[in-house]
């Protein structure tokens, strides 16, 4: 049993393009970025869509589910934490923090559900749970 | 219009420092190009296309032009991370076909240990203008390790891969390592010395990870004419490939590298296919780096690599796939955290016949050298060379 610890986050860097998912975080909700145009998700956000290169974006609210698509557990740090891809239950794979666990209990295509942590100056942080 | 015979590898050179305290960055440049300009016959005014990455000191190859007092009609300071260099090899041969230089030096320098960097566990500090992924990942705590930790981890989880398989790879290159006096681990070590070893980052345990070293190294690619006219056997090459692999958007995939792409480039450009090949360079900044860019390669299929490289199959004089014969990453040398170049000097070693007795690969006609840079688990540059003896 290694249960995971909290430990001190840097913020994010904050740009007029990804404000909106900041502040969105800030209020406990997590945003995809939508094409209108060829109507697939992306993440990380932008305003011109990667795949059709439209400039028709939009954000829309996840549902805060999702899988581990993979995981590894830094040992060598002053505070061990559980590095991840999760794949959201609507498409996009996004590199975040498995948080709240038992660190030697972790598995890829483990259920996991969205929290917020804070960081030491800047919005939150979305990092997964295990559902 | 293809690469294939429009240049040669005429001249190398490996810096033997793996701790450069008293030397600056600059004379190590300067010092891998006269060491590799010697080493073909050929003078610094005899170049005139100059090649560099990101390690050189400087704006692009700026200051390191002016440091040798060298005049190019002809500079690339691309940068691909630890793969630059095997991308700058295909790039010298694109400017020499195209008549743009004729002697095209590339050098490579770094004093991570010198400069007491923590290379792999912290994430790589903010500097400079953000880039769009640093708010999406940088807080999250990446590193080095981690990120090829993660790619590992799916490895095993899709296919099976086992610690024992990916520790073959570290035992393979200290077989190698044993023979080089310059290598920094030249302790034989066993598949248990590699799973028992430390966990850095799930799966990946000190003995996965490569060293950490300084020094660096040069090559000089040639015309055809140039290289009749050296006296150094002739290393020809006939296939060159470059790629980017990244997120794509959130569609990631971590079981599988730019090697994918740039393997069967290169090949079919050469005219060749894998198992033409006598020995190869793969980069190994880690044993999970080697195995999936093996697989990538096309020299086993996709989830196989672990059988391919188990029992000693990596090891020169037992194997059926001698690779890294110097000691590679793992054992011998990682100048700068970047390992590209000197992969192209272990296979123009084996072609020319000048690998150490031990682990020379007989009748080696045809190698392959690999680099991947960047982050295997969030974005890198892969390139691939074939080099052919003539
Ligand atoms: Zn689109």
């Amino acid at each position: 049993m290694a249960q995971s610890k909290d430990r001190k986050l840097p913020a994010p860097t904050v740009s007029a393009e990804t404000e909106a998912y900041w502040n969105a975080a800030a209020q406990g909700k997590l945003l995809v970025r939508k094409c209108t145009a060829c109507g697939e998700l992306h993440h990380y956000p932008r305003t011109i869509c990667p795949f059709c290169f439209s400039d028709r974006t939009e954000w829309i609210e996840a549902s805060g589910k999702g899988t581990i698509y993979s995981f590894s557990v830094m040992r060598r740090a002053p505070v061990p934490y559980a590095m991840a891809y999760v794949t959201l239950a609507e498409g996009p794979r996004m590199v975040t923090n498995i948080v709240d666990c038992d660190l030697d209990k972790l598995a890829c295509e483990q259920p996991v559900k969205v929290v917020f942590k804070p960081t030491e100056d800047g919005p939150p942080l979305p990092m997964f749970t295990p559902a | 219009m293809s690469i294939k015979g429009k240049a040669y590898i005429a001249g190398i050179y490996e810096h033997p420092t793996r701790l450069a305290k008293d030397i600056s960055l600059a004379q190590i440049h300067a010092q891998t190009a006269k060491g590799a300009l010697e080493d073909a016959g050929l003078t610094k005014d005899d170049v005139d296309g100059y090649f560099c990455a990101g390690d050189a000191p400087g704006l692009g190859p700026m200051s390191m032009v002016e440091y040798m007092g060298l005049k190019p009609r002809h500079v690339d300071s691309t940068d691909t991370g630890g793969s630059s260099y095997v991308l700058h090899v295909g790039h010298a041969a694109e400017a020499i076909a195209m008549g743009k230089c004729k002697v095209a030096l590339i050098t490579l320098a770094g004093r991570p240990r010198a400069e007491g960097m923590a290379t792999g566990t912290v994430p790589r500090s903010r500097g400079g203008t953000p880039t769009p992924d640093e708010p999406f990942e940088f807080p999250y705590g990446p590193t080095v390790v981690n990120m090829y930790a993660m790619c590992a981890a799916r490895h095993m989880y899709e296919f099976g891969t086992t610690s024992e398989q990916l520790a073959w790879i570290k035992v393979a290159a200290s077989h190698h390592a044993q023979h080089n006096p310059h290598a920094l681990l030249r302790d034989v070590v066993t598949v248990e010395d590699v799973v028992k070893s430390p966990m850095i980052s799930d799966p990946l345990h000190r003995l996965d990870c490569c060293v950490i070293t300084d020094g660096g190294g040069a090559i000089v690619v040639v015309a055809p004419e140039i290289a009749r006219s050296l006296k150094r056997p002739k290393v020809k090459l006939i296939g060159a490939a470059e790629a980017m692999k990244t997120q794509m958007g959130g569609k990631v995939d971590l079981t599988y590298s730019g090697a994918r792409s740039t393997g069967p480039a290169s090949f079919a450009e050469a005219g060749i296919k894998p198992a033409d090949i006598k020995y190869v360079s793969i980069y190994d900044s880690f044993t999970i780096t080697v195995l999936m860019q093996l697989e990538d390669l096309g020299f086993a299929e996709k989830g196989k690599g672990g059988r391919l490289v188990a029992d000693g199959n990596l090891i020169a004089g037992q194997g059926k796939l001698p690779f890294n014969t110097d000691g590679g990453g793992l054992c011998s040398n990682h100048p700068g955290n970047r390992g590209g170049l000197t992969k192209v000097l272990e296979a123009v070693r084996q072609l020319r016949g000048e690998a150490h007795p031990a682990v020379q690969v007989k009748n080696c006609d045809l190698a392959l050298a690999h680099g991947t840079g960047g982050s295997l688990g969030l974005r890198h540059g892969s390139s691939t060379v074939i080099l052919e003896r003539e």
